[in-house]
């Protein structure tokens, strides 16, 4: 079967997945096991998963999985790639989990340059809980505890991962944003991420813009425009930091 | 042995003559001399106590955070361990310790971390995953004194953390030493009883026992014919997952009741079992006993102490000293009371002993033994205070407070 259909990394047996018809997980998903399977890794790696929407991926994969908890997969990772190098440790979380509830551990893990690849799927709100603002809550946006739309002036403005990590981040690291609307992107991202690892250049960190209709309350439509538009523009997909960019193994930035 | 009043003077004289040039490092800094059959006699830190027994269990990785009492488990460790192959990762909190700990076991090294009063509040977390997941975690808190941040010193007022931190059950394997020699042969205990049992094991030491310097026999536990536990990876085995073998997929999070139910049932079944495997107390002087003195940890070797003094002086005082105050040898002490119905309960905080014997008591026992306190929370407790608080039991001059101060537990 080909890659576009169903990578090979992910668990038969396990689909349909968990996630809410529509969710963005699945295409993060999608492209994370694209990547595993290019590389040829999945006896390597070690996948953790957190609180929150991921965790419904803690059998998604043919692959290693440990749920951990709320914020914590980063330093589970660190953890478990530190004792065990061997291992490629992806630690696959919300931006809840990277942002608010983990950030220090996030911000500790790219200044030590861990060699682990951190996924933080935005998708502008805590889903798994009932749509309560999160960090990357947009302006205005109106969730279960901004009712009246998200006021920069007492609420602050969206925070922008990638952004501020890069500005830390050691030689060596790899430092993106993706998007599920660009899913081959998002899966060269991610692959870069890993090569990062396998290749003991430093840490990967990859945002993954994505959807979340249950809690935005939107259609197809109104879903994807708010991806493409408002969240893209808000937030740049690109490379912010990258060992990739001279001698590039896949010749694209 | 010595008492707790020397163990203060002790205490006292390192912390005046601190000399960090002298403080780490090779076996002659610490008076290490050989002391037969392959054992070594030593005058050092219950800290570096800790580091030398995790070596001799072979533990390979400590994550940790810096916090008093326990940060010499760290120095000593990041100075010894890396001759035996041992890593060290310093880490932003002790969540991320706890968690990096749990990736590192899962993975299949032997790890383990230390902490102390705040820090241990944080440790609830990773600890509660451990419980549910059967991570095999070994933990040494170093007590200090609590609510809050309280001193950098001693206290014994971690032990409901210890136990019941968490939320769920309290699973957990919870040894008290009460001396640099048990904080040796419990710590390597600890490593073997977390990866035998799997269930999260605590050795809870204290300020005092942190950071005081006393004789200890170190040795090899394989020398000695006990045969650890392996560490075994929960992740990484060979082959490609999903084709070769089956994928490991390891979660803590469950969709419905029942399905959470049935996930605890084993738990719960193995901890039973295994209780009776574990627990651990010491007892002396029980003969015509008339009053039984009880503490744990350090302040139960003042206890012993006390007791040894009372005997000398003719005073029927008998003694007993939980090892393991999870789970706790009620066994043994119901056998004990049942011949003497009356208990001094002697701790550094306001009942969290008394509380586990009251629990461990229960029934109709209860209402027969006359239970009397004597509770210092975060001050170090002497023999010669305990005696003197027995002598005026016996008085009977303690029973109406005894019962205002219990009844309110």
């Amino acid at each position: 079967m080909s890659e576009l259909a169903m990578p090979r990394s992910w668990r038969r047996e396990t689909k349909p997945h968990k996630f809410c018809p529509g969710c963005g997980h699945g295409l993060v998903l999608k492209a994370l096991g694209m990547a595993v399977d290019r590389l040829e890794i999945a006896e390597r790696v070690l996948f953790g998963c957190d609180i929150g929407c991921s965790l419904l991926a803690w059998d998604f994969f043919n692959l290693d999985t440990v749920q951990t908890h709320h914020g914590r997969t980063v330093p589970f990772i660190v953890g478990a790639k530190r004792a065990r190098p061997h291992l490629i440790g992806i630690a696959y979380m919300g931006d809840g989990g990277g942002y608010a509830i983990g950030v220090q551990h996030l911000i500790n893990a790219v200044m030590r340059n861990d060699r682990i690849l951190v996924i933080i799927v935005n998708n502008t709100t805590y889903a798994m809980t009932g749509g309560q603002m999160a960090p990357t809550s947009l302006p205005g946006q109106k969730t279960e505890t901004s009712p009246g739309g998200r006021e920069p002036r007492t609420e602050g403005y969206p925070l922008r991962g990638p952004e501020m990590v890069a500005s830390f981040a050691a030689e060596g690291a790899y430092i993106a944003r993706g998007s599920v609307s660009h899913v081959q992107r998002l899966a060269l991202f991610l692959e870069r991420g890993l090569q990062n690892q396998i290749q003991d250049k430093g840490i990967a960190v990859v945002e993954a813009l994505s959807t979340c209709p249950t809690n935005w309350r939107t259609n197809a439509e109104d879903t994807w425009k708010y991806l493409e538009k408002e969240m893209a523009d808000y937030y740049p997909v690109r490379e912010f930091v990258s060992p990739w960019k001279e001698n590039n193994p896949r010749g694209v930035n | 042995m010595i008492t707790n009043t020397q163990t203060l003077t002790v205490l006292w004289s390192v912390n005046k003559g601190d000399n960090m040039s002298n403080k780490y490092g090779n076996d002659t800094d610490s008076n290490i001399r050989p002391a037969g059959h392959g054992d070594r006699r030593a005058f050092m830190y219950g800290n570096e106590v800790v580091v030398r027994a995790a070596l001799a269990a072979k533990a390979e990785f400590l994550y940790g955070y810096p916090i008093t009492p326990q940060n010499e488990i760290m120095h000593y460790w990041s100075r010894l361990a890396p001759a035996q192959g041992g890593k060290f990762l310093q880490t932003e909190d002790e969540l991320s310790a706890g968690f990096a700990t749990l990736g590192g076991i899962m993975a299949g090294a032997r790890s383990f971390s230390a902490t102390a009063g705040p820090g241990t509040v944080l440790f609830q977390e990773p600890l509660s995953m451990a419980e549910m997941m059967r991570i095999p975690i070994v933990l040494i808190v170093q007590q200090r004194g609590g609510p809050s941040t309280a001193t950098v010193i001693y206290s014994q007022q971690e032990v409901f953390l210890a136990i019941f931190g968490g939320n769920g059950e309290g699973l957990r394997v919870v040894y008290s030493p009460g001396g640099h020699q048990e904080m040796y042969d419990y710590t390597i205990k600890a490593f073997d009883t977390a990866w035998r049992y799997r269930f999260p094991t605590l050795v809870l030491g204290d300020g005092y026992q942190a950071k005081m310097r006393e004789p200890v026999v170190l040795y090899d536990p394989e020398e000695r014919g006990m045969q650890l536990q392996p560490a075994v990876p929960f992740v990484g085995g060979e082959g490609v997952p999903g084709v070769e073998r089956e994928p490991a997929h390891w979660r803590n999070a469950f969709s419905v009741e029942e399905e959470l139910f049935e996930a605890l049932q084993p738990i719960i079944h193995d901890f039973q079992h295994a209780a009776p495997f574990l627990t651990e107390m010491e007892a002396s002087d029980l003969e015509g006993a008339e009053i039984i003195v009880t503490g744990h940890g350090i302040v139960g070797r003042s206890a012993r102490e006390a007791v040894r003094e009372l005997r000398a002086g003719g005073v029927p005082a008998g003694f007993f000293r939980p090892l393991t105050l999870r789970p706790f040898p009620a066994k043994d002490l119901k056998r004990i009371l049942d011949s003497c119905p009356r208990l001094l309960v002697v701790e550094s905080a306001q009942g969290q002993l008394t509380k586990l014997f009251r629990i461990a008591i229960g029934g109709e026992l209860e209402h027969r033994v006359e239970m009397y306190p004597y509770f210092r929370p975060g001050l170090g407790i002497t023999a010669e205070e305990i005696a003197r608080e027995v002598r005026a039991i016996l008085g009977g001059e303690r029973k109406e407070e005894a019962r205002a101060a219990v009844s309110i537990l």
